[in-house]
């Protein structure tokens, strides 16, 4: 039995519906990342199954127990929030025994207990201090040590490093990862970063429109998108419009054809190609293949992004790795080619 | 466990304070407005229902709609109090500016020392205006001993008094809503306009002003608001003609005892506010 | 500050002009009330004898323990009210005729002293006649008149604070097990302290300053002490009304830094 199931669950606000007949389970033990868009309904999602917002239909099951009626302070479950919701007026130590308070652990073992998720979170001998006196990234610690402190089986956080800078967010991501693996518990993170979601989870559900659109191993979501949206979302890829000839797959924009592995699935109305499965090929000729003119080179540090246009009129975003060399000038006319595994065949 | 208990207890957070608006807000509304209508009575208290034998009684509105004296009563008050919040934004104005640019530090400081005065109290202030305006006042003494005059000036119980009292007593309700509107925004404004070729008075006039427009008007308002049914400043302060509304509505209910009147009175007054008081929220909900 | 627009000059001295008007008087006042001269505001001499005027006028000290009883009563009925009406408008979400609620809640700050006074008597003179209730007007009457005004300054001031406190504080509260009593007493309550503080502050001082209301729903037993000072400033000025002003002002100043206080507490929060 999963650990959490969530069957069918909608939610309107007014004329935006937030949740659409959603369906969603998620494994003990598991990292999960919600990904998407603003509005695509993942932070309500994680207020449904938190309780601070009741679903127009549908089920939450945690461990086949449904929890519609069940008020947010009796569910087994806590949550992260985006902004940390730190008590400003008590300390540290205070916060992050509110909630064992709540349950009633006597006093020392209280005590004990903070200590230790302190320990945890790499902020022994920060219990005294009130919430202001700590820099970005020990709040966000210490609002993770709260939540975590119950010894929940289930945590809810919505985006946990989105308040933090660039450098901090990476290696705090770790620090999750490595926090998930030790408590066991199951991680439903929330995020509008893809780099982020695929560098955590076990699986990322991709939300869109209130539906989870793909959900799967990070790899397979990036390397396979099932539509139009994960594969512009994820990785940016280019998206080519065309219809299908035949085996392959023909794109004006291109006056190219593309053929991925396999035979073309029947209802393909785009292909996707990820700038990075794309090289200079001098002399390609044939399907997947395409003649272009350099327009733009963007040096990215570890690899130059070439906006190439093709001979059919299609701006293609293309990457050029370092090691292959200086990138084609502006202005260049150039030949690309890419292998038939590339090519990922789009319904949606 | 304690369903009943909290059956009980939920609904009281709202329903205490709803009830206590509805009985010493709503209510004294309804009443002044239902006794308006109501008789003039040799009784204690001296006034007849107006559910009584004879009916409504429509005399009051009619006397306060006919009379000039009552119309003279409410151009009056519209006058003072447009008179008073000009010249609170007029001198509020520079003062906000001052608190605005002034080094963090100094801000709370100097802002205590704009609420400061008004700690010693309404009515004590006016008393040091009265002792400072009167015949054998302060002002006058210091006139007659540099020899400038011989007799004194009659200071006090004039416009000039009313004026003054009136924009001392109101002037922190300009200062604040200035001063907040005036801090919350970007003070590189003003050095964009600057950097752009603008002169000091330029600046002024194309970016501060505009940009403290609704700020202004908030200011403008809030003191017009209270200003309009003021009794204490006009009475202590102004010549015996300054009949203002607010002052001819305490005549009528202490020295005429005439109840219907002082509540036909105190409607229209509050009717009159309507506006003004609407024109206020619009401003602060944009905000 | 931006010396470049050549502002800050007019502004600075705007300022020191305008706090000069607000001074003057008040400094005057505070000089000459130790001046031991008969005539109010010329200099007789350091001498504290309209002090001791003060504390022998037995009608002055009788109505400033009337108003200090009434301010003390209705500025704690004010927060209690108050509070509630402000966590009803910040926190309570919708319900049927909030908009009538929000209005009515704010009607106080807008109305103007007479009308607030003649029809709060009115309804007072009404109930009386209809229930017996309330027996004549005094301290009583004056108490609930100044608490309604106050406890809309409370709510004001109790709503402003909740509204920037983020919702998601009472939410982590019920996520970590607490009811929604124990989240009210263990984290809204708290965070509404400060603003209840100072709500409480400003709704004694208004009581204290109030004489038009007072003056209208009072009765014969009820002279409250601006209610004195009043008719001592209509029939022509006495020092002591300097005195009692200078004691005033140095309450109001302890009363200052007690607020000054609150609002540091409450910006560290």
């Amino acid at each position: 039995m999963p650990l959490l199931s969530l069957r069918g669950l909608s939610k309107r606000f007014g004329q935006t519906l937030a949740l659409d007949r959603l369906d969603l389970d998620v494994a003990a033990g598991e990292f999960l990342t919600l990904l998407g868009g603003s509005g695509s309904g993942k932070s309500t999602l994680l207020r449904v199954v938190a309780g601070f917002e009741a679903a127009d239909a549908g089920a939450v099951l945690l461990e086949g127990r449904d929890l519609s009626g069940v008020p947010p302070h009796a569910r087994p479950l806590n949550m992260m929030f985006q902004s940390y919701a730190l008590f400003p007026h008590l300390n540290v130590a205070a916060n992050i025994a509110y909630g064992l308070k709540r349950d009633g652990v006597p006093r020392a073992e209280r005590a004990g207990r903070v200590e230790q998720a302190l320990a945890m979170v790499g902020l022994e001998g920060f219990g005294g201090r009130l919430p202001h006196r700590l820099s970005g990234g020990q709040r966000q610690r210490v609002a993770l040590a709260r939540a975590l402190v119950k010894r929940p089986r289930l945590l809810l956080l919505d985006e946990p490093l989105g308040a933090l800078d660039a450098n901090l967010r990476e290696r705090t991501g770790f620090e999750l990862r490595a926090l998930q693996r030790e408590t066991g518990a199951a991680f439903i993170m929330v995020t509008h970063d893809q780099q982020e979601a695929l560098a955590l989870a076990d699986r990322v559900a991709v939300l869109e429109h209130g539906r989870v659109v793909q959900l799967g191993a990070p790899r397979a979501v990036y390397d396979r998108p099932a539509t139009r949206f994960v594969a512009q979302f994820l990785g940016t890829a280019n998206v080519l419009e065309g219809r299908a000839a035949g085996e392959g797959f023909d794109c004006p924009g291109l006056a190219a054809t593309l053929r991925p592995e396999g035979a073309l699935p029947p209802g393909t109305t785009a292909c996707a190609l990820r700038p990075e499965r794309i090289a200079l090929r001098p002399g390609a000729q044939g399907p997947n293949s395409a003649g272009g003119v350099v327009e733009e080179v963007a040096f990215r540090g570890d690899d130059s992004l070439l906006l190439v246009r093709a001979e059919g009129g299609a701006l293609l975003r293309v990457g050029h790795a370092e090691e292959d060399g200086p990138p084609p000038p502006r202005g260049s006319a150039v030949r690309l080619g890419w292998e038939a595994a590339s090519v990922v065949p789009l319904a949606g | 466990m304690h369903a009943a208990l909290r059956a009980i207890l939920r609904p009281l957070p709202l329903a205490v304070p709803s009830l206590w608006l509805a009985l010493l807000v709503a209510a004294p509304l309804l009443v002044v407005l239902v006794l308006a209508f109501a008789w003039p009575a040799e009784s204690v208290p001296p006034i007849a229902p107006p559910w009584g034998a004879e009916g409504p009684n429509t005399e009051p509105f009619a006397l306060v709609l006919e009379d000039s004296f009552y119309h003279a009563a409410f151009a009056q008050a519209a006058l003072v109090a447009a008179g008073t919040a000009a010249l609170c934004l007029l001198l509020g104005f520079p003062m906000a500016m001052g608190l605005a640019r002034a080094r963090p530090a100094w801000r709370l400081p100097l802002l205590m020392a704009v609420l400061l005065p008004f700690w010693t109290g309404f009515l004590p202030r006016l008393g040091a205006w009265i002792g400072l305006l009167r015949d054998e006042g302060w002002v006058n003494t210091v006139l007659q001993s540099l020899g400038l005059i011989t007799d004194p000036l009659p200071l006090l119980y004039s416009w000039p008094a009313l004026f003054l009292g009136m924009a001392h007593a109101y002037l922190p309700f300009a200062v604040l809503p200035l001063y907040a509107s005036l801090s919350r925004r970007d003070p590189a404004m003003e050095e964009a306009a600057a950097d752009l070729g603008a002169t000091p008075w330029a600046v002024f006039r194309t970016v501060t002003l505009p940009l403290a427009a609704p700020g202004a008007a908030a200011a403008f308002l809030l003191v017009f608001i209270p200003a309009a049914g003021e009794y204490v400043i006009p009475e202590l302060l102004g010549p015996p003609g300054a009949q203002l509304v607010g002052r001819v509505l305490w005549q009528e209910f202490f020295q005429n005892r005439d109840w219907p009147v002082a509540a036909a009175l105190a409607v229209l007054l509050l009717l009159a506010l309507l506006l003004p008081i609407l024109l206020f929220q619009r401003l602060e909900a944009r905000r | 500050m931006s010396r470049g627009t050549g502002q800050g000059g007019m502004a600075r001295l705007g300022l020191m002009l305008g706090l000069g008007f607000l001074w003057l008087p008040v400094l005057l006042l505070a000089g000459y009330a130790f001046s031991g001269s008969r005539i109010p505001f010329q200099w007789g001499g350091f001498s504290l004898r309209w002090f001791a005027a003060l504390a022998e006028n037995e009608r002055l000290l009788e109505a400033a323990w009337l108003s200090l009883r009434v301010a003390l009563g209705s500025a704690t009925l004010a927060v209690l009210l108050g509070g509630a009406t402000g966590w009803v408008l910040a926190r309570r979400g919708p319900f049927r005729g909030r908009a009538l609620f929000g209005v009515l809640a704010g009607a106080p700050l807008v109305l103007p002293d007479v009308v607030m006074g003649l029809s709060l008597l009115l309804l007072f003179v009404l109930l009386e006649g209809a229930t017996g209730w309330p027996a004549g007007r005094g301290a009583t009457t004056i108490l609930l008149a100044h608490a309604t005004i106050g406890a809309a300054y409370v709510a004001v001031l109790a709503q402003a604070r909740l509204a920037e406190m983020a919702p998601e504080l009472e939410e982590a509260a019920r996520d970590l097990g607490a009811g929604p009593a124990t989240a009210f007493a263990t984290v809204t309550l708290p965070l509404m302290a400060p603003s209840l503080a100072a709500g409480w502050l400003l709704a004694f001082t208004l009581s204290l300053d109030d004489v038009v209301v007072a003056s209208f729903v009072s009765g014969p037993a009820g002279t409250t002490l601006p209610m004195v000072v009043f008719s001592m400033l209509r029939l022509g000025l006495t020092p002591e009304v300097n005195a009692l002003a200078v004691i005033i002002l140095a309450l109001a100043g302890l009363g200052g830094g007690l607020a000054l206080l609150a609002m540091r507490g409450l910006r560290s929060l």
